[in-house]
C-alpha cells in the first residue's frame, strides 16, 4: 500500500444508530482494521427524554407512567421498583393478594421480553423464522396482560399499595392455558435453534466474559449468570412475594454467548414455574393497602428498592424532603452497566460477531438514555 | 476424523429437524388478523382515550368539574372548564383531551370523585395533523346520546359577565 503512495490508515466504520441489530438508536464507532475491530466506542444519547428530571418537577404519582417508558419491554418490574420504594418511603404494606398479582404479570412481563430478545437476537444473527414463532407467543402474553392492565407495552399498572385492578377468573384460566402452550413451544425452539449448528457455530466461545469482569463492570442478569455467578436480586434480597416460591436460577459456565442465550430459555421456562405456583397459591383478599393517602407527602428520607428485570438489577433511588415532589430520583438501569461491557469485548472480533455480541447483551438503548 | 463426520451429520439432522419445525407450523392455521377485512374486538379494560360515563338513569354524564383529573394529569393534557349552573352544582363547560400527549396512565380516571371518566374501546387513533387528537368529551358524549336516541346534555355557557379565560390557559405547547 505504502509503495504506491497511500497512507496507512484506521478505517472508522459506524455501527448504527439506524441499524436495525442495534436495538434502538445506539450508535457504535468501531475502528477497524482490515476485517478486525481494534476499537468499538459505543455512542449513547440519542434517547435522551431526562426521566430523572421529569421526575423533580411532578409529584410522586405522576411519575409513575415514567417508569414504564424506561424500559418498555420489563416495563411492570420498573413500575413494581418505584412503587416499592415509595411504599417504602411512606411505611405501606402491600396486600398478599397485590403481592401475588404483581409477581403473576411482573414474571409475565419478563417472558415476553425474553421471547422479544430471542426473536430480535436471532433476526441479527441471520435467522428469521423465529421471530415470527416468539411473536405468536408473545402475542398471547400481551392479550392476557392487555385484559389486565389495559395496554400492552408500555404498561402503568402498579400504585402505590397495591394494585387498582383484580385478576379475573378469565385471565387466571388464560394464564394457565398459555403456561401450557408455552411448554409445548419450548420443544420447537429447541429443534429450531438451540440444536441448529449453525446458530451453535455463531455463538459458542464468542464474547466470552469472565467471572472477574462480571464483578469489575457490575454487570448484572442474565449476563452475570451466563459466566456462571447465581446472582439473581429475587433471591440474593427477596422482595415482593418472591421467598414464597420455589424456582432454580440458571447459571451457564462458559460466559459465552451461547450460555446467555441458554440462561434466557431457561428462566422463562422457571418464569412460568414461578406463574403456576402464584397461581395455585392465589389468596383471596383485598388489591389495596388501607389508608392509602390521597396526596402522597412522604417524610423526610431516603430509600433504595431494587428488582430483578430482565435485562438485570434494576434499582430506584428515591430521596424525598417531605414534600409533595421528590427530590431526586435515580435510576440504576441494567442495560448500562451491560453495555459497558462492550469495548472490551469486541476487541480483535469481526463485525459480525459484535453484532452477535451487542444482541447477547440485551441492551434496550432507551433504558440507557433514558 | 469420525468426530468430524460426525459433526457434520449431527448437524446436518439439526437442519432438518428445524426444517420440520416450519414445515409443521406451514400446514397449522394461519395466526394473524387479516387486518382490515377481520378486526379484534378489544378487552374490557382497553385503554382507548378516556371518554365519559353515560349515567344510566340521568342519561348524562357525571362531571362535578372539581379538575381533580386535571390536576393529577402528568401531561397536563385536559382542559376543562366549569360553569356554577346554581348555588352548588357545577357542570363542565369544555373538556377537551389533547390525546397526543396522554400516556394513559390511568390516573384521572381513578381520581375522579365521581367516577365520571372511563376508557373508550377506540383505537383508531392516527390523524394527520395535532388538532386530530384533541378530543371534545362534552361532544363526544352528545354524539353518543345521540345514537341512542337519548336526550343531549347541552354545553353549560359561562356567562357572559364572566371573564373569558386568559389566552395562556388554552395553549397546550
Ligand atoms: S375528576 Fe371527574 S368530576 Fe372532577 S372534573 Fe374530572 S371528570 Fe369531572
Ligand atoms: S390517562 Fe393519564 S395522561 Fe391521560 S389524561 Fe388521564 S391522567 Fe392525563
Amino acid at each position: 500500500m505504502l509503495e504506491r503512495g497511500l497512507e496507512e490508515k484506521t478505517y472508522v466504520l459506524n455501527l448504527g444508530p439506524q441499524h436495525p441489530s442495534t436495538h434502538g438508536v445506539l450508535r457504535v464507532e468501531l475502528e477497524m482494521e482490515g476485517e478486525f475491530i481494534t476499537k468499538a466506542d459505543p455512542d449513547i444519547g440519542y434517547g435522551h427524554r431526562g426521566h430523572e428530571h421529569m421526575a423533580e418537577n411532578r409529584n410522586y404519582q405522576q411519575f409513575l407512567p415514567n417508569l414504564g417508558r424506561v424500559d418498555y419491554l420489563h416495563a411492570l418490574a420498573y413500575n413494581q421498583c418505584y412503587c416499592m420504594a415509595v411504599e417504602k418511603l411512606l411505611g405501606l404494606k402491600v396486600p398478599e393478594r397485590a403481592e401475588f398479582i404483581r409477581v403473576i404479570t411482573g414474571e409475565m412481563n419478563r417472558i415476553s421480553s425474553h421471547l422479544l430478545w430471542l426473536g430480535a437476537y436471532l433476526l441479527d444473527l441471520g435467522a428469521f423464522t423465529p421471530i415470527l414463532y416468539c411473536f405468536d407467543d408473545r402475542e398471547h402474553i400481551l392479550d392476557l396482560l392487555d385484559r389486565v392492565t389495559g395496554s400492552r407495552l408500555t404498561y402503568c399498572y402498579y400504585r402505590f399499595g397495591g394494585v387498582p385492578q383484580d385478576i379475573d377468573e378469565e385471565f387466571v384460566a388464560g394464564t394457565r392455558e398459555f403456561i401450557k402452550r408455552l411448554r409445548t413451544r419450548f420443544r420447537d425452539y429447541d429443534n429450531l435453534v438451540t440444536k441448529n449448528v449453525i446458530f451453535i457455530h455463531r455463538t459458542r466461545d464468542v464474547g466470552i466474559i469472565t467471572q472477574e469482569q462480571c464483578l469489575e463492570y457490575g454487570l448484572t442478569g442474565p449476563m452475570v449468570r451466563g459466566s456462571g455467578i447465581p446472582y439473581d436480586i429475587r433471591r440474593s434480597e427477596p422482595y415482593s412475594a418472591y421467598p414464597l416460591f420455589d424456582f432454580e436460577i440458571p447459571i451457564g459456565s462458559k460466559g459465552d454467548i451461547l450460555d446467555r442465550y441458554l440462561v434466557r430459555v431457561k428462566e422463562m421456562e422457571q418464569s412460568l414455574r414461578i406463574i403456576e405456583q402464584a397461581l395455585n397459591k392465589l389468596p383471596e383478599g383485598p388489591i389495596m393497602a388501607e389508608k392509602v393517602p390521597k396526596r402522597i407527602k412522604p417524610a423526610e428520607g431516603e430509600v433504595y428498592a431494587a428488582v430483578e428485570a430482565a435485562r438485570g438489577e434494576f434499582g430506584c433511588y428515591v430521596v424525598s424532603q417531605g414534600e409533595v415532589k421528590p427530590y431526586r430520583i435515580k435510576l440504576r438501569v441494567p442495560s448500562f452497566a451491560n453495555l459497558s461491557i462492550l469495548p472490551e469485548l469486541s476487541v480483535d472480533t469481526l463485525v459480525a460477531d459484535l453484532v452477535a455480541i451487542l444482541g447477547s447483551i440485551d441492551v434496550v438503548v432507551p433504558e440507557i438514555d433514558r | 476424523m469420525i468426530n468430524y463426520f460426525k459433526e457434520i451429520l449431527v448437524g446436518f439432522w439439526s437442519l432438518l429437524a428445524g426444517m420440520a419445525v416450519t414445515i409443521r407450523y406451514f400446514t397449522k392455521p394461519i395466526v394473524t388478523v387479516q387486518y382490515p377485512r377481520q378486526k379484534l374486538t378489544m378487552s374490557p379494560r382497553y385503554r382507548g382515550h378516556t371518554e365519559f360515563v353515560i349515567d344510566e338513569e340521568t342519561r348524562t354524564h357525571r362531571c362535578i368539574a372539581c379538575e381533580m383529573c386535571n390536576r393529577i394529569c402528568p401531561s397536563q393534557l385536559i382542559s376543562l372548564q366549569g360553569v356554577k349552573v346554581d348555588a352548588k352544582k357545577k357542570l363542565p363547560s369544555r373538556y377537551i383531551i389533547a390525546y397526543q400527549y396522554c400516556s394513559l396512565c390511568g390516573l384521572c380516571v381513578e381520581v375522579c370523585p365521581t367516577k365520571a371518566l372511563k376508557w373508550s374501546d377506540e383505537y383508531l387513533l392516527c390523524g394527520f395533523t395535532r388538532e386530530d387528537s384533541e378530543i371534545d368529551l362534552l361532544r363526544r358524549l352528545q354524539d353518543q346520546q345521540y345514537a341512542k336516541g337519548w336526550p343531549l346534555t347541552p354545553i353549560p355557557r359561562p356567562k357572559p359577565e364572566e371573564p373569558a379565560p386568559a389566552k395562556g390557559e388554552e395553549v397546550k405547547e
